[in-house]
């Protein structure tokens, strides 16, 4: 058990911390401004022309073969910094790396890494949430590609993705879990309306409607086989549920930094709750961060994702919701006079945590049956 | 950057795990057989874990924080009924300061249980507790008095043995007015960051047994949450019961991540990082195991209120684990003080 960092691991943070010092686009914090996601596809850019993103993915897509752990050293440092988050994606990257063909994975990663291209998740649907399976947008053979129509719903970033990663329904006649496909959906064509959606919060630039209605999409963009879309999808939000993954350390890290300065700045200001919660939610994302390390480490010795990725999930929506409850205690009566106040919207958008992804109640029931293994109903 | 086992360390847990819980206390009558408790404190002695923060020869301990954590998680996890982070931890004290450490010594600590006792003169001024003591016969426990900059070892007496809320470890009670003697041959003064060091192994020791009692009594509620049925089913199988079990096993996973963090710290970073790991994993593992312990009670149903059902014996040691060294509260009291600077209302 070593937490120390190998020479080439100091080496590297060093390097990072350095160029992060000259290179802080000082964004408004994530998710609580429009600003933040207009400018957040520069970022990406930045951050992988310097050679800092996709560092566990292969160096033939664009990224760099290093062992997962330089995650947490990324996520360390660019909260160190107060930079903003690297972009979460690892979980469409997976989703590709996992099922894709050599031809899907070479079409479409480097892109997708290197942030030329930007995707969407099209999986939810108005009627279609927890119960996923249940989708209803079906992608319809048509010479020699498929026709889709459906309605997605939650798909975040949708009006300004190049691509849509679309679960879609290719066979109705056989059971719901069976009859789903993959594909990788052009966005700019005809057939496609999108709708905004303005969150808790306010910001409207995050989340998105898309209805499909005769879009297009080749038989070469599907990814995986035919009726592999569940298993896919599986991957996808296995991935979606690991801190490690999406690089959330750095928010939390990042979010309570913020609040300790405040409480710094003018300890008279403040009682003993809210500087303990802010207690709290540092040791609630300190645990997260030592956890993210064991998860990392622990697939040096090719530790798969499994049912885990639940845990995981609840752990990090626990400390989100610490810090978001801790933002708003900081934030006083200010938090509550000003609908612009940042602490509002960080404790506003905090209640999104225990849904997206899979909601706390499915990730339990996960826990509950396959790790557990408590009998079901 | 590797936070798994090496292959000793795999090796050490498992060890540990297999050989406490064959040992330890499987029932509540279990706790009154003296003859098993005598076999499980020979094999932990017989495997020289009481020794792991002996002078390595070099001044430091035979091994490290990590391995002391492993065996202290195995012994929360079974309950084991016999003195192991007690000794240890005087041991470690005592090497720091350069002497032999005496057999089956403990450490006396401040009447809130968060501090070595530091005493002043020939006598304890104030009541101190010897925590994790051997149950059964009388024995020593340190007590620092300041010199200088730094501080003595004294050591008194132990006696009268008084149970705690802890069913499996002894806490006695030494009076004010107890003598305080000397103990000889003390090569150095302990200094301040002597002191912080040596809490860091408090709170990690204590933070691995509570990460350990969460493991323990989580397997055995979920094995009862299988087995119990109501409505002609399994409790198991109603998903207000699979949410509670679930949430449980979530924060011992966490807890187990933030514990890891100053075993492996406090032979490796520098006193006041180290001090600030082992806030944060006690800070955590004590909430955790507080409400990991009380589902338990509460799947457990009614029997689970009754004394004869073990999982109250993991409760009351997860009561003293949380409070020695200090608990949730006073962690939280002491980050925001380093990390938000002393302000008006903190001490």
């Amino acid at each position: 058990m070593d937490f120390r960092d190998s020479p080439a691991e100091a080496e590297f943070r060093a390097r990072l911390r350095a160029w992060l010092a000259e290179n802080n686009p000082g964004l408004p914090v994530s998710s609580t401004d429009d600003e933040y996601w207009a400018r957040q596809a520069e970022w990406h850019t930045a951050l992988y022309d310097a050679g800092f993103f996709g560092l566990s993915w292969p160096s033939r897509f664009g990224g760099h073969d290093l062992p997962p752990v330089f995650d947490v050293i990324l996520d360390e440092e660019i909260a160190a910094a107060g930079a903003p988050p690297r972009p979460s994606l690892g979980y469409l990257v997976q989703g590709i790396a996992t099922h894709g063909s050599d031809a899907v994975q070479e079409r479409f990663l480097p892109g997708l890494i290197s942030g030329r291209d930007r995707w969407c998740q099209g999986f939810s649907e108005p009627d279609a949430g927890s119960d996923l399976a249940s989708l209803r947008t079906t992608a319809t053979p048509d010479g020699d590609g498929y026709v889709i129509h459906g309605h997605k719903i939650w798909t975040s970033y949708s009006d300004v993705a190049d691509w849509c990663f679309l679960l879609a329904r290719t066979d109705p006649t056989v059971p719901k879990h069976r009859g789903l496909s993959a594909f990788a959906v052009p966005m700019r064509q005809p057939g496609i309306e999108q709708r905004p959606l303005r969150m808790i919060n306010g910001i409207t630039t995050e989340f998105g409607q898309v209805l499909f209605d005769g879009a297009r999409v080749a038989a070469g963009n599907m990814i995986g086989e035919p009726g592999e879309g569940w298993r896919i999808a599986m991957t996808i939000v296995g991935h979606e549920r690991e801190p490690g993954e999406i690089g959330y350390v750095a928010r939390y890290t990042k979010a309570v930094r913020e609040l300790e300065e405040a409480l710094r700045a003018d300890p008279e200001a403040f009682q003993n709750d809210q500087r303990e919660g802010v207690a709290w939610a540092y040791v609630q994302a300190e645990m997260l961060r030592l956890h993210v390390c064991r998860r990392l480490s622990e697939r040096l010795d090719g530790q798969g994702h499994g049912p885990g990725g639940s845990i995981d999930k609840l752990l990090m929506t626990w400390v989100e919701q610490s810090v978001g409850s801790a933002a708003l205690a900081v934030g006083g009566s200010r938090a509550v006079t000003d609908a612009d106040d940042v602490a509002l919207k960080i404790y506003l958008y905090s209640r999104a945590q225990s849904v997206m992804g899979g909601t706390s109640q499915i990730q339990k029931n996960i826990v509950a049956t396959r790790i557990l293994g408590l009998p079901t109903a | 950057m590797d936070v798994r086992d090496t292959p000793e360390q795999a090796e050490l847990r498992r060890t540990a795990r297999q050989l406490v819980r064959e040992l330890g206390p499987r029932t509540v009558a279990d706790l009154d057989d003296a003859k098993r408790a005598r076999r499980l404190a020979e094999a932990v002695r017989g495997a020289g874990w009481l020794e792991l923060r002996h002078d390595g020869g070099d001044g430091g301990p035979l091994a490290g924080g990590v391995e002391a954590s492993i065996i202290a998680e195995a012994q929360g996890e079974a309950v084991a009924d016999l003195s192991f982070a007690g000794p240890v931890l005087a041991a470690d004290l005592a090497r720091r300061a350069g002497v032999a450490p005496i057999d089956g010594a403990v450490a006396a600590f401040s009447p809130d249980l968060v501090d070595v006792a530091v005493g002043s003169g020939a006598a304890t001024a104030t009541p101190i507790h010897a925590v994790d003591c051997d149950a059964q016969g009388a024995s020593t426990a340190y007590v620092l008095l300041a010199e200088g900059d730094g501080y003595r070892l004294a050591r008194a007496q132990v006696d009268g043995a008084r149970s705690g809320a802890d069913l499996t470890r002894a806490v006695r009670t030494i009076p004010a007015g107890a003598p305080l003697l000397p103990v000889p041959g003390q090569s150095r003064l302990l200094t301040r960051a002597d002191l912080d060091s040596w809490t860091t192994l408090g709170l990690a020791l204590t933070s691995a047994d509570l990460v350990g009692l969460m493991r323990g009594v989580l397997e055995l509620t979920v094995a009862y949450a299988r087995e119990r049925r109501q409505y002609g089913v399994p409790i198991g199988s109603f998903q207000a019961v699979q949410h509670l079990l679930a949430e449980a096993h979530c924060l011992m996973e966490g807890a187990f991540s933030a514990a890891l963090y100053p075993a492996w710290a406090v032979d490796e970073l520098g006193p006041d990082e180290a001090r600030s790991a082992g806030r944060v994993a006690k800070a955590y593992c004590a909430r955790a195991a507080r409400t990991v312990c009380e589902t338990a009670v509460q799947v457990h149903g009614g029997m689970g209120n009754t004394w004869d059902c073990i999982v109250h014996v993991y409760l009351r040691r997860a009561l003293l684990s949380s409070r020695w060294f200090g608990d949730d509260a006073e962690h939280l009291r002491q980050l925001q003080r380093t990390r938000l600077g002393a302000t008006h209302g903190l001490s």
